[in-house]
């Protein structure tokens, strides 16, 4: 891009650029080096069998050895359940939330910085606190079930309910963005219409309906998108929490591939996240763009 | 540099030269400061380190020793090779002998020893487990050690058990113990590396029944899945979890709730590695002689033996610019004055590997049920990750599920077949 503007001549350029060509060398430079140079380096690598120390090319092997890797079909469906369920709960709260904390309700400016504290913890935190308070027979929750009588579930040690524990902590620290997002959509809701349905003598449930659910969409979309990229590629909870575990069942496609890394499969890990990137792209382009295009038809 | 590395390796081999030693050493100025990096896996293997660190410094002023820890298991293998790859290695730090030091590419990453005069001190045994290329690369540190099951004393008296020579006796107890309320197996499946143990130690049966496993399994031959001997280890496993002898918390108890179930008496076997004798000791001093160990038990009482383990080394990394003063403390460790450091720190948990070192004559009961089984001939037989470069890396995940019902023993030995493979093209051995 520089080197275009470079060869051209300069007083004929001056038009169309406010600034002169070497102003973009720090940021391209910067651009170049960190983020353009590893991902074709991570390219080439994921068709090697790299050991750090030397890589040997092995063309495609890695990407066919990571599809036939048993868990990864597991990891995959775990992934997509993972996401979709954390993305959908995080819109349904994040809405309902953002609703009440709009309203006139008493405290709503503690409530709302309650809401959003957890966003600000570290994950990894989040993750070590939870496991303790879910632990089967010691942990807080589960004691506390157990006063009432109820024997509690293992929730990260049963294999059928770890993921969705994990989940469940998940958008309990992200509904809280979600909600601010949900605000600052409903606020921006033009107050006319409320009072336009005042007069047509409309119900609460009518205004909710009608109003502000299809008018927060720009915020909805938001919302779907964020947390549908973050839970495809989620890892660093499902890490703190159940390394994946028991076994491979709470295995995401993000921890399959860094246990590839761990092991010492740098090549295959590497092929790995290349394939999430792809799929990641194929998911959130084509829904970015449905989802863009419905809101803009309102 | 030289006349200094010499003083300081003198202080190492004679007490006597002490004084002088250190003045040299300080009349050259120039301190030194060694990175160490050790695993904290289990307590006494950082108190061991330090003790080893402290005694050296002690003997070498101009020396200076600081520790670093690294968490062990997979992470710690990725923390070792990632140091390693970006020349970021501490300038002596412990790893793993056998299969994993295969891994790290030692004659590209770590500086030879075979010429070091104190090699000449290190049993022969051991020295396989750190060759490379016709090259050895590392000094024993702490103990060999036994892989089996530690039992809790008082139990088997209360119950009038005894020491089982055979699976059938070792499930039969289980039973017994199970219907007296307490828990027959301890396992802890937090820490994943401790589910590992009843397909690595039994090993020793393995090989007993068909010696040239280790060969055939190295060249592609034998496999986990279809090997009558081999697949026992997970099938027993699948066993113990089906005969419902585990504790509630299985999996979600870490390595030091076992410990403490197994020392207070409220688990009865915890198949585990025998240097936990040294957490028992360190976390629980006054239940020290309640705890025992077994071999795992085989089909035949006739031919019961120990899956030995060697253990961890202290290597050099070929980027230290500290060589002479790491190899002077590897000089330490490998006498016999490095041995009673480590004994005097934690107590004895096993028998060493350097030339003339001694045991005292009060052991810990876990080491004292231990010895037998090395002197005796033929008692005991180094697990597969000595004889073969080759351990697959997601054993751990898959004993966690062969032992909690989620995967059925014929699956999860033929998942390990597949993992072992991966790691054979990894390492580039020929035939896979």
């Amino acid at each position: 891009m520089s080197d275009a503007t470079h060869a051209a001549p300069r007083p004929k350029r001056r038009t169309t650029s406010a600034y002169p060509s070497w102003f973009y060398l720090p940021a391209a430079i910067i651009y170049a080096v960190l983020f353009l140079f590893p991902t074709v380096a991570s390219l080439f690598f994921s068709l090697t069998r790299w050991t750090l120390f030397d890589a040997t090319f092995i063309g495609f092997d890695n990407f066919v050895q990571f599809f036939r890797e048993p868990f990864l079909v597991k990891g995959l469906v775990n992934t997509l359940i993972y996401a979709v369920l954390t993305s959908g709960l995080k819109v349904v709260l994040g809405f309902l939330l953002g609703v009440l904390l709009t309203s006139r309700i008493i405290a709503r400016g503690y409530l709302r910085s309650v809401l959003f504290f957890p966003v600000l913890v570290s994950t990894v935190g989040v993750g070590i606190t939870f496991t303790v308070m879910m632990h089967p027979t010691t942990g807080v929750i589960n004691e506390t079930l157990g006063l009432f009588g109820i024997k509690g579930p293992g929730w990260l040690t049963d294999p059928n309910l770890a993921l969705f524990s994990v989940a469940l902590v998940d958008v309990w620290k992200g509904v809280g963005l979600a909600t601010v997002i949900y605000i600052a959509g409903i606020v921006s809701i033009p107050q006319e219409y409320y009072e336009a349905s005042l007069i047509d003598g409309a119900s609460a449930w009518d205004n909710f309906w009608n109003i502000t659910l299809p008018l927060a969409k720009p915020a909805t979309v938001t919302v779907i998108i964020l947390s549908l990229i973050g839970g495809l590629r989620s890892f660093d909870l499902i890490w703190a929490m159940t390394k994946g575990g028991p076994g491979f069942t709470s295995d995401v496609i993000a921890s399959v591939i860094y246990k590839q890394y761990q092991a010492g499969f740098y090549g295959l890990s590497t092929a790995g996240n290349v394939v999430l990137f792809v799929m990641v792209a194929i998911i959130i382009i084509p829904l970015s763009g449905f989802l863009n295009r419905q809101g803009d038809g309102q | 540099m030289t006349s200094k590395f010499k003083g300081s390796r003198l202080a190492g081999l004679a007490a006597g030269l002490l004084l002088s030693a250190s003045f040299v050493g300080t009349a050259m100025a120039q301190d030194v400061t060694l990175s160490f990096l050790v695993d904290n896996t289990d307590a006494s293997t950082v108190t061991v380190a330090q003790a080893l660190a402290d005694a050296f410094m002690a003997k070498n002023a101009d020396i200076a020793i600081e520790l670093e820890t690294r968490p062990g298991g997979g992470e710690g293998d990725n923390i070792v090779k990632t140091r390693l790859a970006t020349g970021e290695m501490a300038d002596v730090f412990l790893y793993n002998a056998g299969s994993l030091f295969q891994a790290i590419n030692p004659q590209q990453n770590l500086m030879p020893l075979t010429a070091e005069p104190f090699e000449a001190n290190v049993i022969d045994t051991f020295q396989k487990t750190v060759t490379a290329g016709g090259d050895v690369f590392g000094v024993p540190f702490a103990t060999a050690m036994g892989g089996g099951v530690m039992y809790n004393k008082k139990i088997y008296a209360d119950l009038g058990l005894s020491v089982p020579k055979t699976w059938d006796e070792f499930m039969a107890n289980n039973e017994k113990i199970k219907a007296a309320g307490k828990v027959a197996v301890i396992q802890s499946f937090a820490d994943t590396w401790t589910s590992q143990l009843f397909v690595l130690g039994d090993f020793y049966n393995v090989i007993t029944a068909e010696p040239d496993f280790a060969d055939k399994y190295t060249n592609n031959q034998a496999k986990y899945a279809t090997d009558a001997a081999a697949i026992k280890g997970f099938e027993r496993q699948e066993a113990v979890f089906k005969g419902g002898y585990l504790n509630e918390d299985f999996a979600a108890a870490k390595f030091d709730d076992a410990i403490r179930m197994l020392a207070t008496g409220e688990g009865a076997h915890y198949p585990m590695l025998s240097f936990a004798a040294g957490s028992v000791v360190s976390n629980y001093p006054e239940n020290q002689a309640d705890v025992g160990f077994f071999a795992l038990p085989g089909d035949d009482a006739a031919k019961n033996g120990l899956t030995a383990w060697m253990p961890s080394s202290l290597y050099i990394p070929k980027t230290t610019e500290h060589a002479d003063q790491a190899k002077a403390f590897l000089a330490f460790v490998a006498s016999t004055e490095g041995c009673d450091v480590q004994t005097k720190a934690v107590g004895v948990t096993g028998p060493y590997l350097i030339k003339d070192c001694t045991l005292p004559a009060d052991v810990p009961a876990v080491v004292a049920d231990l010895l037998p089984y090395f002197q005796r001939d033929g008692g005991t037989a180094p697990a597969l990750e000595f004889l073969s470069p080759i351990k697959g890396p997601a054993l751990e995940q898959i004993t966690v599920e062969v032992g909690s019902g989620i995967r059925s023993a014929a699956d999860g030995a033929a998942l390990y077949d597949e993992d072992v493979k991966k790691q054979a093209q990894q390492l580039g051995i020929a035939g896979w």
